[in-house]
């Protein structure tokens, strides 16, 4: 369900690396929480962020919840596809659901985050 | 948290829950949006026991109801149901309502869940002076809501009430899947329905018949998440939201539902001032016409001026489109205008809309 080779936040997001790259999105448990998505507020390219800085908001039908950047970076491109295709959130939420890449300022961040076996514990923990 | 009886029928359809004044009720099953689009397409079964029912009997039961309510209960033959209102001296809402007229001197009210015990104590405060019962049978009923164009084709197989027969808000009683109900051809999503009472302590008979004969029908089960885009659509008022006790039934764009000739009920002089005199501010459709969705209690500005709150506001998942309703100076309401909300700090324009949103005619 959540890859090995992606990070996971407390918040739900997952980060993908490739070189000082971030590719990040929220996770299945997350997009299962919400319901369906109808919105997307995508930051601007160029913004700087700082680690659990709000960059975007998320909306389903019912609610409305912040992304926060799992890292503290630049962002490089954001998914124009979900201006049209929002859905994409809830029916891919690890591929082409992805919402923004960062380019990473230090990657020692990724440290505080947690592997997949840890996100799985986590997730056992809340519906506990 | 209460439980309706069946809640152990929604478990096994996977439900998520939520908590509702009290309840503990069905939020979603597959997804507000696909049981949305199941509604408008096909047919939808919902829970609704939570919400009120008191049975006021007697032999001024009549003039009790007229003088509770601005819509005439006069005119209504007994198996026939009428929307109306719970009214203040000042001409607001106390709450909206469906009046039952089920026999000589016996009227059901259905009331909100939010406010059931709020009316049932409203309603007893008044009734010095009327011959009149009154009785809180909320906890005895159970109600579901068979909604849809096939919900007749599903319900037919299960009672000997010929539905073909039943005209909007006609009400019959009889048995359904073996269980004794009282069957009312009404609803809350803007299209053809029914919604079934029963007093069984059996009720999931009720719902798992509907459930099984549903299967050939594409018949789901329906949270309360999209039982709101539901309503929203087709613009009925929420409780809470739309109506409550500072907007006078006028400014809720209900004249309709206001008999004055009727004689005197609570609020009536005020409400034939406000119509003679005019109203300043009346509820309007919106939609948005830049990016976002537009939700409860966002500001809402005209000319930079802020005039009011959302009041219900949603994705519609018909229209694709963000919808939504407020109260607007009267001078602002024409179809057309344009005024804006805020949204996360943003002023996001919006247009004055005509409502309902949604009208079951307008589909193939």
């Amino acid at each position: 369900m959540y890859p090995d080779n992606f990070y996971y936040t407390k918040d739900h997001e997952w980060v993908k690396t490739d070189g000082d790259k971030a590719t990040v999105g929220i996770t299945d448990f997350a997009q299962k929480q919400l319901g369906d998505v109808v919105y997307v507020e995508l930051p601007q390219s160029g913004s700087q962020l700082e680690f659990h800085q709000s960059m975007g908001v998320i909306e389903s039908v019912k609610a409305v919840s912040d992304i926060f950047s799992p890292i503290s970076g630049e962002i490089i491109e954001t998914n124009e596809e979900l201006n049209d295709s929002p859905e994409l959130v809830n029916e891919n939420p690890h591929d082409s659901g992805w919402i923004v890449k960062i380019k990473i300022k230090d990657e020692k961040e990724l440290e505080k985050l947690m592997s997949a076996s840890e996100y799985e514990k986590f997730l056992e923990g809340l519906e506990e | 948290m209460k439980r309706t009886r069946l809640y152990a029928a929604h478990e096994k359809e996977g439900a998520k829950f939520v908590e509702f004044f009290g309840w503990e009720m069905p939020i979603e099953y597959s997804g507000i949006i696909q049981e949305h689009m199941a509604v408008r397409h096909h047919a939808g079964l919902f829970d609704v026991s939570h919400m009120g029912e008191i049975v006021i009997s007697g032999n001024q039961a009549l003039d009790f109801v007229q003088y509770l309510t601005p819509n005439n209960a006069a005119r209504l033959d007994v198996n026939k149901a009428q929307y109306s209102a719970l009214t203040t001296p000042q001409g607001t809402f106390v709450d909206d309502l469906l009046v039952y007229y089920l026999d000589e001197n016996v009227f059901l009210l259905v009331v909100n869940a939010a406010n059931t015990d709020k009316d049932f104590q409203w309603i007893l405060s008044h009734k010095q002076g009327f011959d009149v019962d009154v009785q809180n049978k909320s906890e005895n009923y159970t109600q579901v809501a068979l909604q849809g164009s096939e919900a007749h084709k599903i319900l037919q197989p299960l009672t000997e009430i010929e539905l073909n027969d039943m005209s909007g808000f006609a009400v019959e009683r009889g048995s359904v899947a073996g269980v004794e109900a009282i069957v009312s051809r009404t609803g809350y999503t803007g299209e053809d329905g029914f919604e079934i009472y029963t007093l069984s302590p059996n009720p999931e008979k009720i719902w798992d018949a509907i459930m099984e004969e549903g299967k050939t029908y594409s018949l789901l089960p329906i949270g309360l998440g999209a039982r709101d885009t539901l309503r929203l659509e087709a613009t009925l008022m929420l409780y809470g939201n739309d109506i409550d006790e500072s907007t006078t039934v006028l400014e809720a764009g209900l004249r309709w539902l206001i008999k004055f000739k009727k004689g005197d009920f609570l609020g009536r002089e005020v409400l034939l001032k406000q119509k003679e005199e005019g109203i300043r501010r009346k509820i309007v459709g919106f939609e948005l016409i830049g990016r976002g969705i537009a939700r409860p209690h966002y500001p809402v500005f005209v000319d930079d001026e802020k005039v009011a709150e959302v009041r219900s506001g949603s994705f519609s998942p018909f229209l694709h489109k963000s919808i939504g309703l407020t109260y607007l100076p009267i001078e602002y309401t024409e179809i057309g205008t344009e005024f804006a909300i805020e949204i996360r700090g943003k002023r996001i324009k919006a247009k004055v809309v005509p409502t309902p949103f949604y009208k079951k005619e307008e589909k193939q």
